[in-house]
């Protein structure tokens, strides 16, 4: 107990805390929906444009997060139209992908050779926007990310109903009148700025991670939809407090495997967990198979 | 000329004479690997990517190459050789992939794309573990990650050819099977053809692909080379040995004018290979808008399986 609080002593602690906390709650209610809809390979996508917009703008020489999101929120509106016209094709979304991270591979070269003259902190850029720093967020950026997690949190309670019932029955929910072409961009926007906000927290290349796992794992401890929402969310949380607190007591641990590593392994408990529950469920059944046969055969006729 | 003035003729910049640039490149032993490993992984990539862009499988492709950024770390980590580490992350991932059981409940697509985007972002995860373990340079993280074909040595294009080779004979087996299994899966089956295992097959090939491209393009570009010559090639046309070749071809050039380009210029490869494929894809869709505008021809539509069968036609 006296550990927590000499975690929570350090200013630096409490706002990687306090971010990610917010962070983990967004990413695991946008995540799960993300899984709903089987638009994880567009998560995938945004987690490189993110990394492509957040070294634009540095190249560029403004503020890292103006590029991120700008960045984020154009390729899913990007993606809500290519969506539209093609269907679900995956080709589309990954030669689109392909080269947004080809021009981030450039947008990286010209920034590391622009501020190599300054100490070379181009490099280290880089890698912090690829695997994340949530330790180094400072107070304002924290205060930020807070804000930012609870508006696209509270945006994603309110349209979750109908966003549900779109996602697991377009057609339907169309006939029905749900707005499902709206609420298609809306979430696609919503995915953007979660996408923005999560780097900061866990790096670009790893938010997918934050984005399917808890999901993944929510998913398959239970099918129904608003326990599972915030079932993700709890489990995002509780991977994000595990894994700061394991980088921070073990300083060679960078935090972004820290919270992954904790995800990934309850998702991999989820799924030992069903198989185990599974095997017993289906144990039963042939048993009451068995005992429901034998009860049959005494009464069927033609039986000796 | 000596290799220093070949180096001062090259930072000079091109003398927009064709001929006099390619021999001037081709005087430099690592411009020659670059070509040869640039080569190998554009065959390869673009084989395996044509079966993965017919089979849907982009978001898999994608994990596989990005997998062995954590195999490559790990093993500079322990002090192996890279090119080890590669092909161990990929094929590591591969038979995740492979052995995730399927849901009962119906919903497969969805639980398996949220494990495949576990499995890449949980590979990412390590690879920065083990960089932070070994204290590694950011140099050589953007390296792996990006690529530096100016790096490859003698032993890596022997490597390169040799795992190729052998991907590429077990695709030539495959093939058929996995063409057949994808086209219709379902009179595959009946056929008798072993669905299950053709389809792990093939993702075992598809991620020695994977890790050997990610040691030419950097294992964030990999995709590049395994999606857009494909894509390009299956937008023009649905057959299948012609789309093949035609993937190739792409490849090839992309690839190689990549390299030709980034020799003289300050700006990374991966860029070029990445642009060059996007604007390849872009033309193909164009060509294929505009022959659709002509009017519906029939050289697009998917080959149809053989459905008649004997029984049926004696019937």
């Amino acid at each position: 107990m006296s550990a927590t609080f000499f975690v929570l002593a350090h200013p630096f602690l409490t706002s990687a805390y306090g971010a990610g906390t917010a962070i983990a709650v967004v990413s695991g209610l946008v995540g799960y929906v993300v899984v709903l809809r089987g638009q994880v390979f567009a998560g995938d996508a945004l987690s490189h444009v993110a990394f492509t917009g957040a070294l634009a703008a540095l190249a560029f020489g403004v503020d890292l997060r103006l590029g991120l999101y700008g960045g984020c929120i154009a390729f899913a509106l990007l993606l809500g139209l290519l969506g539209r016209r093609t269907g679900a094709d995956d080709t589309v979304i990954g030669s689109v992908f392909a080269w947004v991270l080809g021009l981030g591979a450039l947008f990286l070269s010209l920034f590391t050779a622009s501020s190599s003259g300054v100490g070379g902190s181009g490099g280290t850029t880089g890698v912090n926007v690829l695997f994340g720093s949530i330790l180094g967020l400072s107070r304002g950026q924290a205060w930020a990310d807070v804000v930012v997690s609870l508006l696209v949190a509270a945006a994603v309670v309110a349209m979750a109903r109908p966003l549900v019932f779109a996602s697991l029955d377009p057609a339907v929910a169309a006939s029905r009148g749900v707005p499902v072409r709206a609420l298609s961009y809306g979430f696609f926007v919503l995915l953007g700025v979660t996408a923005g906000v999560a780097t900061q927290a866990v790096g670009a290349l790893l938010l997918l991670g934050l984005l399917a796992a808890p999901a993944g794992a929510a998913q398959r401890v239970t099918a129904r939809p608003f326990v599972a929402l915030w079932l993700s969310a709890g489990i995002a949380v509780g991977s994000m407090w595990a894994g700061l607190t394991v980088a921070y007591l073990v300083p060679t641990v960078p935090p972004s495997f820290g919270i992954l590593g904790v995800a990934t392994a309850v998702y991999l408990g989820t799924f030992i967990w069903t198989g185990i529950s599974r095997r017993k469920r289906s144990e039963d059944r042939a048993m009451a198979l068995v005992t429901t046969a034998r009860a049959t055969r005494i009464g069927a006729p033609g039986v000796p | 000329m000596t290799p220093t003035h070949l180096v001062a003729a090259a930072l000079a910049g091109p003398h927009l004479n064709p001929v006099d640039d390619v021999r001037q490149m081709l005087a430099l032993h690592f411009m020659v690997n670059a070509f040869r490993a640039g080569a190998v992984a554009a065959v390869l990539g673009a084989v395996l990517g044509w079966f993965m862009v017919l089979r849907r499988q982009s978001f898999v492709g994608h994990t596989l190459a990005v997998v062995s950024f954590p195999g490559a770390a790990a093993a500079i980590w322990l002090g192996v050789s890279a090119t080890a580490g590669y092909f161990a992350g990929s094929i590591a991932a591969a038979f995740v992939i492979a052995f995730v059981p399927r849901t009962p409940t119906g919903r497969a697509g969805s639980q398996e794309s949220a494990v495949i985007g576990t499995v890449q972002a949980f590979a990412l995860a390590s690879g920065a573990l083990f960089v932070s373990l070994y204290g590694g340079f950011l140099d050589s993280v953007t390296g792996l990650l990006f690529g530096s074909f100016l790096g490859v040595s003698d032993g890596q294009v022997v490597a390169l050819v040799a795992v190729a080779g052998v991907a590429l004979v077990v695709m030539a087996v495959l093939a058929r099977p996995l063409f057949f299994a994808t086209v219709d899966r379902d009179v595959a089956v009946a056929r008798g053809i072993p669905e299950r295992a053709v389809s792990v097959a093939f993702l075992l090939v598809l991620g020695c692909a994977a890790a050997e491209v990610s040691q030419v393009t950097g294992t964030l570009l990999v995709f590049a080379l395994l999606v857009m010559p494909a894509a390009a090639a299956q937008q023009l046309t649905a057959r299948p040995v012609l789309g093949l070749c035609l993937s190739v071809g792409l490849g090839l050039a992309v690839v190689w004018s990549s390299l030709g380009v980034a020799f003289y210029s300050t700006w990374p490869v991966g860029f070029f290979v990445s642009t060059f494929g996007f604007a390849v894809y872009l033309v193909a869709a164009g060509i294929r808008l505009v022959g659709d505008r002509r009017g519906p021809s029939t050289r697009r539509a998917p080959a149809p399986p053989p459905t008649t069968t004997p029984g049926l036609a004696t019937a």
